[in-house]
């Protein structure tokens, strides 16, 4: 029972990193129409700022809050110089380019910070479990993760749902060219969005740091991921990418957790040991697949 | 001589692509028979040039079956080299139990592919515009986890295939021979693929896929039922793919699931679009363009890297300049150039390769 509480919570953590990806994701998918492969890349350089700031300071917590006026600042500058540009192109068009900037962003990263891939020490404070009850421990980060997580969760909600700028940002979605007319600044309302969309991305990567290592291309299969959530969602919808996130996030955990003894039953262990984590993994495309075939613009889509 | 004229040889517009069109298919296949010259002469090794450049025309097959349905039927699939992975994947297992026939593994890899691409395609086609990219990737990571847990052949580190697959010893299998004739087979069936290519979009089914990519209402309106047509197309696609994949893992003796990770079917499309998309001999520029950027890149950067230190050292002196090697070391991050050249291409000349041709020969 205890271990089903922990994956569980382990589950909600994982869900709520993907919905940080996503959340930013979706917003620059439902409201500039752009495919941007690029943005696992923001998460990466996320996780690398914060590795080089907690390496200046000396304090993770000091690192992270460094790390994400940077992220901020890397997303605007792309925007600005390549990311603009593509916005009245189709599909076919932002895939290839984002995927030369991912390309440029490995190489990058790997110029800069070396092959190695790096860990981010977390203070002490941070490295111990707490007791939810008494003969229920967990890991400190984790549910410091799923505390910020949540929060920047609801502040997202109040943003979009509840503030002007959230309004602006809606009715862009809906209708740029309508808002435009309106006397809406949409040039600094797409580089806002896509810049909130960088710093969730980097707030994301640096809060996985701590807990998988930091390397070249640790974007690049998540970025998958949250495109699976926020098809599973529905493009443009926030309220979707959250709950595809919670679902992703609790099968690929449960999967991992629950699968090996399930299969270990008729396979051998070390094919159980092999194909557990591949089938939990392809747990969440099929139901990405099968949701599509159901409803073929996502569970809360409305743009086909 | 009105009869050249109507080939369009002598028409001013056709001229420039054809030649080039000649002249790049001229060298292709004539490679086996010159490249004994070209290493004499210095300029490379035989072995490599023949070993890259299999590489080129198998993935130039797989372009062109991605083509097919990017090009002309515009259905952007983002999760094509999972048919590359079917189809090797096919030839290695079968390899691996003692069945070493290329009779046998080949044929078996083109069907299965082809009724793999019909169970995805009957249900991607379902889906428009980015949610058809993102069912295309999600089931080709399905596919990819597939063979990640393939314990028995190797999981995520793949299968070494022992044998190439044994054409009843028309081709040699083993020996210096094969690697000139693994090279004379594959141009031979790329040259069948550009053929059927052109056939099939030249023809009545070819119309009716660009009409549908164009305006689907109006096809359906005209009385087509353009999803069994873009079906069919897709099918065909994967089924060719699956040839390429069949041949790519004889040519590499080595299957794993990298070969159909997602980043690959990304490869596929930007040499298909680098190459000129809705062309038929786009991809095998793109191809042609693609991975010699990859292989020669590196060494391309060394030289312009070099000449910038030798000026940079010459205008502010040799010490504050920095070493050579430094400088040279540069060279090992030519994905940034790669990235940057796709990030124009992209940006600057949309048409690609083909349509570069086209216009130099109208101007």
């Amino acid at each position: 029972m205890t271990l089903l509480i922990e994956q569980t919570l382990n589950g909600v953590q994982l869900g709520l990193l993907m919905f940080l990806l996503a959340a930013g994701l979706t917003l620059v998918f439902g409201i500039m129409d752009l495919v941007n492969l690029a943005h696992g890349s923001l998460y990466m350089f996320g996780a690398y700022f914060c590795a080089t700031f907690t390496g200046w300071t000396d304090s993770f917590v000091l690192g992270a809050l460094l790390a994400l006026p940077a992220s901020l600042l890397l997303g605007v500058f792309v925007e600005i110089l390549v990311v603009r540009r593509l916005y009245r192109r189709d599909h076919l068009d932002h895939v290839l380019a984002t995927f030369g900037l991912l390309l440029i962003a490995n190489d990058l990263v790997r110029l800069v910070w070396g092959p190695d891939g790096r860990r981010i020490p977390l203070p002490a404070w941070l490295n111990q479990p707490i007791f939810l009850t008494p003969d229920l421990p967990y890991p400190t980060y984790r549910f410091a993760v799923i505390l910020v997580g949540a929060a920047v969760a609801l502040f997202l909600y109040w943003l979009v749902a509840r503030t002007r700028t959230g309004m602006w940002i809606r009715a862009g979605a809906s209708n740029r060219t309508m808002i435009g007319a309106l006397g809406v600044n949409i040039e600094a309302l797409f580089t806002l969005v896509f810049g909130i969309g960088a710093v969730l991305a980097g707030l994301a990567g640096l809060m996985a740091a701590p807990i998988v290592t930091v390397s070249i291309g640790m974007g690049d299969n998540i970025l998958i991921l949250a495109f699976v959530i926020i098809v599973i969602g529905g493009i443009g919808s926030i309220k979707g990418a959250f709950i595809a996130a919670m679902i992703v996030g609790m099968i690929d955990t449960l999967g991992r957790a629950m699968l090996p003894d399930l299969l270990k039953s008729f396979l051998s262990v070390a094919a159980a040991n092999t194909a557990a984590p591949a089938l939990s993994s392809m747990m969440i495309y099929l139901l990405m697949a099968g949701v599509l075939v159901w409803r073929p613009t996502g569970l809360f889509g409305a743009r086909g | 001589m009105p009869a050249v004229t109507s080939l369009g040889l002598l028409r001013p517009i056709m001229t420039w692509r054809v030649a080039v069109a000649i002249v790049v298919l001229a060298l292709l296949g004539l490679l086996p028979w010159y490249a004994p010259w070209l290493e004499t002469a210095g300029i490379i090794n035989q072995r490599f040039a023949l070993t890259v450049m299999t590489r080129v025309l198998i993935l130039a097959i797989a372009a062109c079956s991605l083509n097919l349905i990017l090009g002309y039927g515009g259905m952007v699939s983002f999760g094509h080299a999972v048919y590359i992975g079917l189809g090797g994947y096919t030839v290695g297992i079968l390899a691996h139990h003692g069945l070493g026939s290329g009779f046998v593994q080949f044929p078996l890899a083109i069907l299965l592919s082809a009724l793999f691409a019909l169970a995805i395609g009957a249900l991607s086609l379902r889906t428009r515009g980015v949610y058809f990219i993102m069912i295309t990737l999600a089931f080709a990571q399905l596919l990819y986890f597939v063979g990640v847990g393939l314990e028995p052949y190797g999981a995520d580190d793949g299968l070494t295939i022992n044998r190439r697959s044994d054409f009843a010893g028309l081709i040699p299998d083993r020996g210096p021979d094969k690697f000139v004739a693994f090279y004379v087979l594959s141009f031979a069936v790329l040259v069948l693929v550009l053929g059927l290519v052109h056939r099939l979009v030249n023809s009545r089914f070819g119309m009716v896929l660009r009409g549908a990519r164009s305006n689907d209402l109006r096809m359906q309106a005209l009385g087509f039922p353009t999803f069994r047509y873009r079906l069919a197309a897709f099918v065909i696609a994967g089924a060719i793919c699956g040839l390429a994949g069949a041949l790519l893992a004889n040519h590499t003796e080595f299957i794993s699931p990298a070969m159909m990770h997602w980043t690959r079917s990304g490869d596929l499309i930007v040499m298909v679009v680098l190459g000129g998309m809705g062309s038929v001999l786009g991809p095998v520029y793109g191809a042609l363009a693609f991975l010699l950027l990859e292989e020669f890149l590196p060494g391309l950067l060394r030289l312009v890297l070099g000449w910038l230190h030798d000026g940079t050292a010459a205008v502010i002196g040799r010490g504050p300049a920095g070493a050579l090697d430094d400088w040279l070391r540069l060279a090992e991050y030519w994905q940034i150039a790669l990235g940057a050249i796709l990030i124009a291409v992209v940006l600057h000349a949309r048409g690609g390769i083909d349509s570069l041709l086209g216009r130099a020969g109208r101007g």
